[in-house]
C-alpha cells in the first residue's frame, strides 16, 4: 500500500538515485540563485520584444484596426490564426495535468507544472487578440451579461462568439485555480527552506498555512481529482466552442461537423510540441535531465504521432467529404485551398503536420533531444498554418467572383504576433526563476517508482549499490524476461 | 485547549505507515500524520474517512448550471426576446454551451474554497510547520488519551517501529 511500484518491467522515473532532501535541494535551487548571465540575456531579448509588440498595439489601439491588412472579402485573418493558435498550444498543459492525471501516468509529475504554466500564458496571449480586435478594448466589459442602462440589451447567447467569451475566461480561470492549487505544498516547501527576510514573507502569504498534514493532505488529493475530472471535459470544450466560431457559419470550408474533434486534435498536438519546445531547453539550462528524461521526451513524440494522425484524417476525411457531399462550393473550396493561390501555405501545413511527425516513428529520433526540438519548432509552424488556411482560403474566394480578393498581413500584425511571443517568453522566464518548476511533491511521491524501498533512500543503511542508477533504467525491452528470472532484490 | 502531542519523526514512507497503523491499532489518537508529499494508504493506515467534498462539488455544479440556464432563459425569452435568423426565442441547445462552462466555473471554484476552508488554509496563517516535514521527513503526531503518561508507551512503539527522534509538543487543538 504504498507508491513503490515493484516490478521489473517498470523503469524508473527518476532515472538517478535521488533523496527526499536532494531533490528539494535540486528543484529548488534556480529560484535560490541569481540569475545566470544567459537568463539575463533571454530575459533581455523577450521583454525588448514584448516592448516592441506593445508599441504596436498601441499605435493599432489609438489608430484604428484600419491599420490591418483585411478587406471587405476576409475580415478575419492574421488576428484570429494567433489567436487560435495561442489557445492551441495551451491545451496540451491541461491535457497533462488532468488527463494523464485521470489515467494515472505518473510520468506527468515532472512536466505538468510547468507545461500549465504554459497553458496560462498561452492563453494570456489568445486573449488579447479578441480584446485588441474589438478596437476599443476598454469596453471590453460589454461581452459580459450585465444589467445596463441601454434596455437591458443583453448579449446574444445563440453566439458562438458569446460561447468563446464564456469558455477561454472559464478555461483561464480553472487552469489557474488547479495550477495554484498543485502549487500550495511547493510553496510551503519553499517557504520552510527560505531565511527571513522577503522571500520568507511572500511565500509564508502565498502557502496558506500549509503543514504537510495528512488530513488535509487527504482533502487536498480529493480536490485535485475532481479538478482534474472537470478541467478534462472543459479543456475539449474550449477548443470545441473555438472550432463553432467557424463551423456554425455558412462559408464552404467552415461549415462541417468534423471541426470540434478536429480542432481539439490539432491543439493537442501544437500544444505537445510547444511544451516539447520549452521542456527540452529548460532540462538542459537547468540540469534536469535525470528529472525530465529521455522517457518523457519520447512520450510525448508518441502523443504527437497520434494527434498528429488524427489531423492528417481529419484533413483527408475534409477532402472527401468536400467531394462526396456533392457540393460545388464546397468542392471549390478544398481545391482552392490545395491548388489555389494559397496553395503554398496548404502544402506547408501537410509537410509540417502530415509528413514531420512520421519521423517519430524511428527510435532514433525519438531520443534525440535535438532533433525533437527541431520537429517541435517545424510543427509548431505547421499548426499556425493550418488556421491560416482554414480561415484565409475559405475567405478569400467569395461566393461572388467580383469579390475575390487576396490578403497579405501589414507590419502591424505581424509585429503584435511578434509581440505576444515576447508576452510569452517574459512570463515564461520569469516563472523559471520565481516557482519550482517541478512539482516538487509529486516527484517525490514517485521517486520510489520502480525502485526497492532502501535504494530510494541513500541515508539508510549505505550500500554501494545505493549510488548505481536502476538497472531496470537501462535495460532494453528484450532483457527482462531474463531479468525476472535472474534479479532475487525485487519481489514482482 | 491546547494539550501536548508526542511527535515522532521518521525518515521514509514504509515505516510511518507501519508506524501510523501500530499507533492507532494500539488504540491512541492520532493527532495528525505529516508527510512532504501525499503517501498513498497513509489515509487508511490513519482511518481517515473519504472527504465529502465531492458533495459540495456536485451541488455547485448543479448550481451554475442552473444560474446559467436561468440567465439566459430570462435574458433571451424574458427580458428582451430578440429575433435572430427566426430562431426560437427559447433556443435550448444553443444555450448548452454557456451553461457547461458555468457548471465547470462553479464547482471548480466553489470545491476550492470549500477545501481552503475546511483545511483552514489562508493567506496569513501563522500556523507552525513541523521541521522538516515539508522537505524530507515524515512526522506522527500522537495525542493522549487521558493521562499524558501514556505517551511513553507510544513513543517506545514509535521507536520500534523505526522513529529517528520523538518531541513533546503544544499544539493548539
Amino acid at each position: 500500500m504504498s507508491n513503490q511500484h515493484l516490478s521489473p518491467l517498470r523503469e524508473p522515473l527518476v532515472t538517478e538515485p535521488r533523496s527526499l532532501g536532494q531533490l528539494t535541494e535540486e528543484i529548488c535551487a534556480p529560484m535560490e540563485r541569481p540569475p545566470t548571465w544567459k537568463w539575463w540575456v533571454a530575459f533581455g531579448i523577450a521583454v525588448s520584444v514584448l516592448g516592441t509588440g506593445a508599441g504596436i498595439v498601441g499605435y493599432q489601439v489609438a489608430t484604428g484596426i484600419g491599420v490591418w491588412g483585411l478587406n471587405k472579402t476576409i475580415g478575419w485573418a492574421f488576428d484570429i490564426t494567433n489567436f487560435v493558435f495561442w489557445v492551441g498550444i495551451g491545451h496540451a498543459g491541461t491535457l497533462i495535468s488532468a488527463i494523464l492525471f485521470l489515467f494515472r501516468q505518473k510520468w506527468r509529475t515532472s512536466i505538468n507544472r510547468a507545461a500549465e504554466a504554459m497553458t496560462l500564458f498561452a492563453v494570456m496571449c489568445a486573449a488579447l487578440f479578441p480584446l485588441i480586435h474589438m478596437g476599443r478594448p476598454w469596453l471590453a466589459f460589454w461581452v459580459m451579461p450585465y444589467p445596463n442602462s441601454r434596455g437591458s440589451l443583453w448579449v446574444n447567447f445563440r453566439s458562438p462568439l458569446l460561447w468563446d467569451v464564456f469558455a477561454i475566461s472559464t478555461y483561464f480561470t480553472v487552469s489557474a485555480v488547479f495550477w495554484y492549487v498543485g502549487l500550495i505544498p511547493d510553496l510551503a516547501t519553499v517557504r520552510d527552506r527560505a531565511k527571513a527576510g522577503i522571500r520568507k514573507a511572500v511565500f509564508k502569504v502565498m502557502s496558506l498555512g500549509w503543514t504537510g498534514s495528512n488530513r488535509t493532505w487527504s482533502r487536498y488529493e480529493t480536490v485535485y481529482l475532481l479538478l482534474a475530472g472537470l478541467a478534462t471535459p472543459l479543456v475539449l470544450s474550449v477548443h470545441t466552442i473555438v472550432s463553432m466560431d467557424f463551423a456554425t457559419s455558412v462559408i464552404p470550408g467552415w461549415h462541417t461537423t468534423i471541426f470540434p474533434p478536429y480542432f481539439v486534435a490539432g491543439a493537442v498536438f501544437s500544444g505537445f510540441a510547444m511544451v516539447l519546445t520549452l521542456m527540452i531547453i529548460t532540462r538542459v539550462v537547468l540540469g534536469y535531465e535525470h528529472l525530465i528524461t529521455l522517457r518523457h521526451l519520447e512520450n510525448m513524440t508518441k502523443i504527437i504521432i497520434v494527434t498528429g494522425g488524427l489531423v492528417s484524417l481529419a484533413y483527408a476525411t475534409e477532402f472527401f467529404i468536400a467531394w462526396y457531399s456533392g457540393n460545388p462550393y464546397e468542392r471549390f473550396a478544398f481545391m482552392n485551398r490545395a491548388f489555389g493561390p494559397y496553395a503554398w501555405a496548404y502544402w506547408i501545413m501537410v509537410t509540417c503536420n502530415v509528413v514531420s511527425p512520421h519521423l517519430f516513428w524511428f527510435k532514433k529520433i525519438r531520443t534525440s533531444p535535438a532533433a525533437i526540438f527541431v520537429l517541435s519548432l517545424v510543427i509548431n509552424v505547421g499548426m499556425w498554418f493550418e488556421r491560416f488556411v482554414i480561415i484565409v482560403t475559405s475567405l478569400h474566394r467569395d461566393f461572388l467572383p467580383s469579390s475575390w480578393a487576396m490578403y497579405t498581413p501589414t507590419m502591424v500584425e505581424v509585429g503584435t504576433f511578434i509581440g505576444t511571443f515576447g508576452l510569452f517568453f517574459t512570463l515564461f522566464l520569469l516563472f523559471v526563476r520565481v516557482l519550482p518548476i517541478i512539482s516538487i511533491g509529486e516527484v517525490k511521491s514517485v521517486l520510489g517508482f520502480a525502485r526497492d524501498g532502501h535504494e530510494a533512500q541513500p541515508q539508510t543503511p549505505a550500500t554501494p549499490a545505493a549510488e548505481e542508477p536502476h538497472p531496470a533504467a537501462h535495460r532494453p525491452v528484450a532483457a527482462v524476461p531474463l531479468a525476472i528470472a535472474t534479479r532475487k532484490d525485487v519481489p514482482v | 485547549m491546547s494539550a501536548p502531542v508526542l511527535i515522532g519523526y521518521f525518515d521514509n514512507e514504509t515505516q510511518v505507515l507501519d508506524a501510523t497503523r501500530a499507533v492507532r491499532e494500539a488504540g491512541f489518537t492520532l493527532h495528525d500524520v505529516y508527510t512532504p508529499y501525499a503517501v498513498h494508504g497513509m489515509d487508511d493506515a490513519m482511518g481517515l474517512k473519504p472527504s465529502r467534498l465531492t458533495w459540495v462539488c456536485f451541488g455547485a455544479g448543479l448550481l451554475g448550471c442552473t444560474l446559467a440556464m436561468s440567465l439566459q432563459l430570462y435574458t433571451s425569452v424574458v427580458s428582451w426576446p430578440l429575433n435572430v435568423g427566426g430562431k426560437p426565442f427559447n433556443s435550448f441547445p444553443a444555450f448548452i454551451p454557456v451553461s457547461f462552462e458555468l457548471t465547470v466555473l462553479f464547482a471548480a471554484l466553489t470545491t476550492v474554497a470549500a477545501f481552503l476552508v475546511r483545511a483552514r488554509l489562508f493567506p496569513g496563517s501563522r500556523r507552525p510547520a513541523l521541521p522538516r516535514v515539508t522537505d524530507d521527513r515524515f512526522a506522527i503526531a500522537v495525542a493522549p488519551r487521558e493521562d499524558p503518561s501514556e505517551l511513553n508507551a507510544a513513543e517506545d512503539l514509535m521507536r520500534s517501529h523505526g522513529a529517528v527522534a520523538t518531541a513533546l509538543l503544544e499544539v493548539a487543538s
